[in-house]
């Protein structure tokens, strides 16, 4: 059974529709990463997936309708919405109690393990930490909660470089069972690539890329194309042009990289090369001309 | 199972949501209970200040006799049940007002519903602070101010030599002790509507909720004085916030002539009033307004 089943989701407020249609699925075990530019519908769709928002279309997650059956819905899932909403007044220790005492997964002894390894003092209140140590806080009192699907809504924006990596590192080494399913929002796209196992781009409330990463390391090349095999080259479609320093470097989705070989220097793509390449205007053109 | 590279989860155990979520809301507002601490204890203060005069008092209230020796003693005693009782009202108010709203203000809410506790618990949570917490709180540090001022008066008076009868016989404690929890379920019964209704106001306002609460009311009011020269919006307005004490502590419920003894309370009469039964239907459908807008309530 698969974590997440959405077809044809549509939300709008007022005149702007945030989501327009989109189908997703997630299988258990999967890390997926759900990547777009600012009102591109991320944060609906995912707050649509933990039933904080009501919207068209058939929607499933762990077998759950998460509008109507989201109390059932919240001791398989967590998530970590948004950097910082922990409450400012609360006491580190009051914050593991209140956990403790509500959510029937959370395993205290993990939770203060994790506390351990930072400067992270028992009797501080929130509003006396970094934002880094704050973040941590939060996900030692998430990864300490035994659910099947984790969410997480730009986990580490306004995070320096070192929490950002330790943030995902300790979210693959201490937490990734491989039986856990994990849907992560961020812009950062470099920093979680390696992570992932299946990649999703939205735009305008739209799927416009939805690939396993397995399929995107196979389907996506980056030619730097020699100047006299430039038409031939173009004539393959290629889904995006750029040019650097004065030579071209064209990606192509689905060519066979035996005849781009022949065009000139192959390479694998990055997930942040493709984002660039799906989202910018002039790929729409180039589709277009080609 | 895949093999685990994690240590085994601990097994689930069991919850309590609605327990931890009061809990909650007194770690937040520790106002709750320091704020009655705090007034009672002035009182005291006061009171104990003032002890040394107490046999000399005593003594000369008997000389002249009459019923103002009893009315003299029972001052401190009224003082610290009614100071209290004033400011649990007002941290009732102010409570309720943030109640659903400081969360969506400072975006905590999305904490609260990353968690399994339901909406309905948690506003239940919420609607219990003023109608059970603080009520008890209330009855806890006054009957404790009591006490020791109780204490305290019959250590002076041993000390003086002075016979403990005159105190003990003019102090109508059994009456003091038996209003005191009488009258505090009449208010929260009462005051059930109101409480529901600034819960409301912080559920559904995004910002001012003391101008939201307010302005609407006395603008009817003031709208049908000015209109029609009349004041019902106004006498219900005053019946619904303080109409609970005059119905509690006064002959009748007409907030004329206080309560003198067992015998002026009339709980029948009480129960049989219409507007404490609509108050109480109005309280439960203003909180289950409060759940439908925490299902859906956003950071402002």
């Amino acid at each position: 059974m698969a974590s997440i089943e959405a077809r044809g989701l549509r939300k709008a407020f007022g005149k702007s529709v945030a989501l327009d249609g989109v189908d997703l699925t997630v299988e258990q075990g999967r890390i997926l990463g759900l990547i777009g530019p600012n009102g591109a519908g991320k944060s609906t769709t995912l707050n649509a997936i933990l039933g904080l928002t009501q919207c068209e279309g058939q929607l499933s997650v762990m077998g759950r309708d998460p509008w109507d059956q989201r109390d059932q819905l919240m001791t398989d899932v967590c998530f970590i919405a948004d950097v910082a909403v922990l409450p400012r007044w609360m006491r580190v220790w009051q914050a593991l109690d209140y956990v403790a005492g509500v959510h029937p997964r959370f395993d205290r002894a993990k939770a203060e393990g994790l506390l351990d390894r930072t400067t992270i003092k028992r009797t501080s209140r929130v509003r006396e930490l970094s934002k880094g140590m704050v973040t941590q806080l939060h996900l030692a009192l998430i990864m300490a909660i035994d659910a099947r699907l984790l969410v997480l809504d730009e986990p580490t924006l306004g995070l320096d470089l070192l929490y950002r990596r330790s943030f995902y590192d300790s979210l693959l080494n201490d937490y990734f069972d491989g039986d856990r399913t994990i849907v992560v929002s961020t812009h950062q796209v470099e920093e979680i690539q390696h992570i992932l196992t299946d990649v999703v781009f939205l735009d305008r409330g739209r799927v416009v890329l939805s690939a396993s990463m397995e399929d995107f390391e196979v389907r996506y090349a980056e030619v730097e194309v020699r100047p006299d095999a430039l038409a031939e080259a173009r004539a393959l479609r290629p889904i995006h042009e750029r040019q650097l320093f004065g030579r071209t470097y064209l990606m192509f989705d689905g060519v066979d990289r035996s005849r781009l070989a022949a065009l000139g220097e192959v390479r694998s793509p990055s997930l942040a090369d493709l984002f660039v390449a799906t989202m910018s205007p002039l790929s729409a053109q180039a589709g277009v001309a080609a | 199972m895949s093999a685990d590279v994690n240590p085994a989860p601990a097994a689930p155990h069991t919850t309590r949501p609605f327990y931890w979520s009061v809990r909650r809301e007194l770690w937040e507002n520790r106002a709750l209970y320091l704020a009655p601490l705090a007034v009672a204890g002035v009182v005291l203060a006061a009171f104990l200040f003032t002890s040394h005069g107490l046999p000399r008092e005593i003594l000369r209230e008997v000389a002249t006799g009459g019923e103002k020796a009893s009315n003299v003693l029972h001052m401190p005693y009224a003082a610290a049940g009614g100071a209290s009782f004033v400011i649990t009202f007002i941290v009732a108010v102010f409570y309720c007002l943030g109640a659903l709203h400081g969360e969506r203000r400072d975006r905590s809410v999305l904490f609260w519903k990353s968690l399994p506790v339901s909406d309905l618990t948690t506003v239940l949570s919420k609607a219990a602070i003023p109608l059970v917490v603080q009520p008890l709180i209330l009855l806890v540090v006054v009957l404790a101010a009591h006490l020791l001022m109780l204490t305290w008066s019959t250590a002076i008076l041993l000390i003086n030599g002075v016979d403990l009868t005159l105190l003990w016989g003019r102090l109508h404690l059994g009456l003091m002790w038996t209003m005191l929890p009488y009258g505090l379920l009449i208010n929260v019964l009462w005051d059930a509507p109101l409480w529901a209704y600034l819960m409301l106001v912080s559920a559904w306002a995004k910002r001012m909720t003391f101008v939201w609460a307010v302005a609407p009311p006395l603008a009817l009011a003031l709208f049908e004085y000015l209109a029609f020269h009349t004041k019902h919006v106004l006498g219900l307005l005053n019946d619904r916030v303080f109409g609970g004490m005059a119905e509690a502590f006064s002959v009748g419920g007409k907030g004329q002539v206080p309560v003198r003894s067992l015998a002026d309370v009339d709980v029948m009469r009480v129960l049989a009033n219409p507007g404490l039964w609509s108050g109480l239907v109005v309280a439960v459908a203003l909180f289950a307004a409060c759940v439908w807008l925490r299902r859906r309530s956003d950071p402002i």
